[in-house]
């Protein structure tokens, strides 16, 4: 069967730039902001008060119902404010944050779980525990690992794929840890196998990155983990894309309604597993992460170990600072990045990179032109859509055409952008397109909801109206039984 | 510190709709060459009155459209249509054949449907079936190739001259320079109850094909293969129409030899080369996905082999793409390729 999981582009990836020097550590920030919506799902609730002193690693806000994270304190401090605070997301719309001052002591509370025992713990256990250390997918999906890893009672897990591919331009954050933390992510997926009860681990990364891939073999042997192995994927973009991965890997497609535990595997990111690793290690919860910072928009491009909550303009000073020439400030890589009006946002969890960008980094788009039909966007789309006619169809905002044409299986990668001679922004147009999908579905849901409502309304006035009839009937046959009780009434009447 | 925001990706590819357009223009240069070395400087003169009557049109369509000229004028296609229809015409054909061509190609196949992206139909064959209806003599009547008995060597004030006048000069004639492509030769000498090996014997025909007419195509098919190399065009629409006409060539060929003529001769001769690499692969009127192209592609070289030997007009290449123009939004609603993660 012919996979367009294969397809993508071979784009230069920059990632020397913040690669080449070794990894940073921040300074704790003085002040942490905390937004409240850093993972998929439901917004966790604030289980703290503004002026509770807080310790590092305490949890501030408990996951909510259903698919949600616990967010955790990255220093100690006092809470001053819990309030709305503009965050780093699509729309930048300002968010629900917790706001704590960092006394400076970094005096932590309790351990999660008692450090080095992740491995003697029930799976079931150590699952929970790691839902509760607030972790989620490092690699911008930000999806709470312990539900990932939960899987459900007919699914057994027979591989767990650890994705390395990094396959976006400029981010590197996952080549560095893999590099100079090679070790202790062996070890997180040791713990990662225990959890899931598995017994196969691959470790899957881009032919280019032979410093990781050297570190990685030593670490391996080191280990003699016989369950870990290591598999390259050609340097094309996006086959770091979960799906892609797994097709380019094993071969086997993930059903479009579904996800990789139904094919039994489940795919982790480099830092999600350090996370975890740093859970058995000193019992935190997920506090800190690698960003990468670069562009030629920032003097000193680096990675850079950093507590959640930092100031992301006081980390680009931390890096040499601006330089003359930056331009925007993208957190995220060049193909999917958010362009930030701002540097006074909170790193979050979902910030793998900050891309400091100035005119040598951009390329922007030329004036939109009509499209051509030349078809390139096709030739690489990764899921196998036709972009061209999603295009004609979301113009003329023919959502029945969208939905058969797939729109929903569209991952946003913007390889068709990257190629369009007529310079048309194709990924943006699909976004607003599944928002226009989106909202109809929830008018329908609506419509439907009100339809019940107004079936189950005529149902009882129906019933009401019956019952009426009933009583009415048994009033007029009351009344007429003594006049039929005496059948001949005689002329007395 | 306060940044412009703007929407990803943040870094494109180095194309453009002018780009694409330039480099087919650049591939038509070494059949441009050949061309002129075997048929003189009519092409250069037709590529120069329909360009110029290309823009000006482009230009009168945008004006009554209301849209801004500045970005359509520049990209190119109102050009590569002009070069293309130049191409197809015979090199002597009078000015205003070759102007009202042009100008009816750019204003009624293409911007009569709403200009770059939304013509269904190639313009360049739209403008040349219209000029092969309307005036049969003047777009029939083609020169001696350079070599043979009876080629004229005008220079070029002498070409210039005879296109704007439709006189031919001292000691020319019309009768005396001009001859059946060699297409129209194999269809009247079939006709005449000829075999292929006696038609072949003709002063028209040169080692496989037509004299002259051969090696204009083995220069297209060079630029063909550049443009697949560069990426501008795909592979799917020349080699499915290639391999279709040589598939039929081949099979009737070997059913009937005097009758039919083989595959090279199908390839090298009147614009199949040109049709396979510049002209079916005009993408806005072309199918869409992969399979639907070659779909496409048969559909155009099976047609174009049957125009030719069955129906009739010597070449069928123009009326092939035309018809098969009219069949794509049913190919590309039945081809749309299988999505990542749906059944097949």
């Amino acid at each position: 069967m012919a996979t367009p999981a294969a397809r993508g582009l071979a784009l230069p990836g920059f990632k020397m730039l913040a690669a080449t020097p070794p990894m940073r550590t921040a300074p704790p920030p003085a002040v942490a902001v905390l937004p409240l919506n850093q993972h998929t799902g439901a917004p966790a609730i604030p289980c703290i008060h503004v002026g509770e002193r807080v310790l590092l690693g305490q949890c501030v806000a408990r996951a909510a119902e259903g698919v949600s994270a616990s967010v955790h304190a990255p220093v100690a401090g006092k809470v001053t404010a819990i309030e709305d605070r503009p965050a780093p997301h699509v729309g930048g719309a300002p968010t629900l944050s917790i706001v704590i001052d960092n006394d400076g002591s970094d005096e932590c509370a309790n351990a999660l779980i008692e450090p080095g025992t992740a491995l003697q713990l029930a799976p079931e256990v150590l699952r929970e525990r790691i839902q509760a250390a607030g972790i989620v997918g490092l690699g911008g999906a930000v999806f709470p690992t312990g539900i990932k890893l939960t899987r459900g009672p007919r699914q057994r897990i027979e591989e767990l794929l650890i994705n390395a591919a990094e396959c976006e331009p400029y981010i590197s954050c996952d080549e560095a840890a893999l590099r100079e933390r090679a070790a202790d992510l062996v070890r997180g997926v040791a713990v990662v196998l225990h959890a899931l009860t598995a017994e196969r681990c691959t470790i899957a990364l881009e032919a280019d990155k032979t410093r990781a891939i050297a570190a990685l073999q030593q670490a391996l042997a080191a280990a003699a983990d016989a369950r870990i192995g290591i598999r390259i994927v050609p340097p094309i973009y996006p086959s770091g894309a979960e799906r892609q991965l797994i097709t380019l890997l094993y071969g086997r497609e993930v059903p479009a309604d579904g996800v990789p535990t139904d094919i039994g595997i489940v795919c982790q990111n480099v830092g999600t597993v350090l996370a975890i690793a740093d859970l058995d290690t000193n019992g935190l919860p997920l506090i800190e992460r690698i960003v990468t910072v670069t562009g030629h928009g920032v003097r000193q491009p680096a990675n850079v170990v950093v507590r959640l909550g930092t100031r992301i303009g006081d980390l680009i000073e931390f890096c040499g600072g601006y330089t003359a020439d930056a331009a925007r400030l993208i957190m995220g890589g060049s193909m999917m990045g958010i362009a930030l009006p701002h540097d006074d946002l909170p790193v979050v969890k979902a910030t793998n990179c900050l891309l400091v960008a100035s005119d040598q980094d951009l390329r922007p788009r030329s004036p939109e032109m009509p499209c051509i039909r030349c078809g390139e966007c096709a030739t690489v789309c990764p899921a196998g859509l036709l972009p061209q006619q999603l295009h004609w169809a979301a113009r003329e905002r023919d959502l029945d055409g969208l939905t058969r044409l797939g729109l929903e299986d569209c991952i946003e990668c913007g390889c068709c952008d990257y190629v369009c001679p007529s310079q048309i922004p194709l990924a943006t147009r699909f976004r607003s397109a599944k928002g226009m999908l989106c909202e109809r579905s929830e008018t329908r849901e609506r419509a439907e909801r009100a339809g019940h409502r107004y079936d189950v309304r005529a149902q009882r006035l129906e019933a009401a109206a019956a019952a009426r009839e009933q009583r009415l009937k048994e009033k007029r046959r009351s009344a007429r039984r003594p006049a039929d009780a005496d059948p001949d009434p005689g002329p007395d009447r | 510190m306060k940044f412009e925001t703007s929407l990803p990706p943040y870094a494109v590819a180095r194309t453009s709709v002018g780009r694409v357009m330039r480099l087919v223009l650049y591939a038509l240069v070494p059949a441009a060459l050949v061309y002129v070395h075997f048929f003189g400087w009519g092409l250069l003169v037709n590529i120069a009155l329909a360009v110029l009557a290309a823009i000006a049109a482009e230009a009168l369509a945008l004006r009554l459209r209301g849209v801004a000229a500045s970005d359509f004028l520049s990209d190119g296609s109102a050009i590569v249509t002009a070069v293309l229809l130049a191409f197809a015409l015979p090199p002597l054909v009078p000015w205003w054949l070759t102007v009202s061509g042009a100008a009816f190609a750019i204003l009624i196949a293409k911007h009569l449907y709403g200009g770059l992206g939304c013509n269904p139909f190639n313009p360049a064959m739209v403008g040349y079936v219209v000029l092969l209806v309307s005036f049969p003599v003047e777009m029939t009547t083609w020169p001696v190739p350079t070599g043979a008995e009876g080629a004229p060597a005008l220079t070029l004030t002498q070409t210039i001259a005879t296109s704007l006048t439709g006189v031919l000069p001292e000691p020319y004639a019309w009768d005396g320079i001009t001859r059946a492509t060699a297409l129209d030769t194999v269809r009247t000498g079939l006709t005449l109850g000829q075999t292929m090996t006696e038609v072949m014997a003709g002063p028209q025909f040169g080692a496989v094909g037509g004299r002259g007419a051969e090696w204009v195509a083995a220069a297209t098919l060079l630029g063909g293969l550049a443009l697949l190399g560069l990426r501008v065009i795909r592979w799917h629409i020349p080699v499915a129409m290639l391999a279709t006409i040589a598939a039929l060539a081949s099979l009737m060929h070997g059913i009937d030899p005097g009758a039919y003529p083989g595959p090279t001769f199908h390839l090298l001769s009147g614009a199949t080369m040109l049709g396979a690499f510049f002209i079916a692969t005009d993408p806005v009127s072309a199918a869409t996905s992969p399979h639907g192209r070659l779909v496409y592609g048969a559909g155009i070289g099976a047609l174009t082999f049957v125009i030719r030997s069955f129906g009739g007009y010597p070449d069928g290449v123009a009326f092939a793409v035309l018809l098969m123009n009219l069949a794509v939004p049913v190919i590309d609603r039945w081809t749309v390729p299988r999505i990542y993660g749906h059944p097949g």
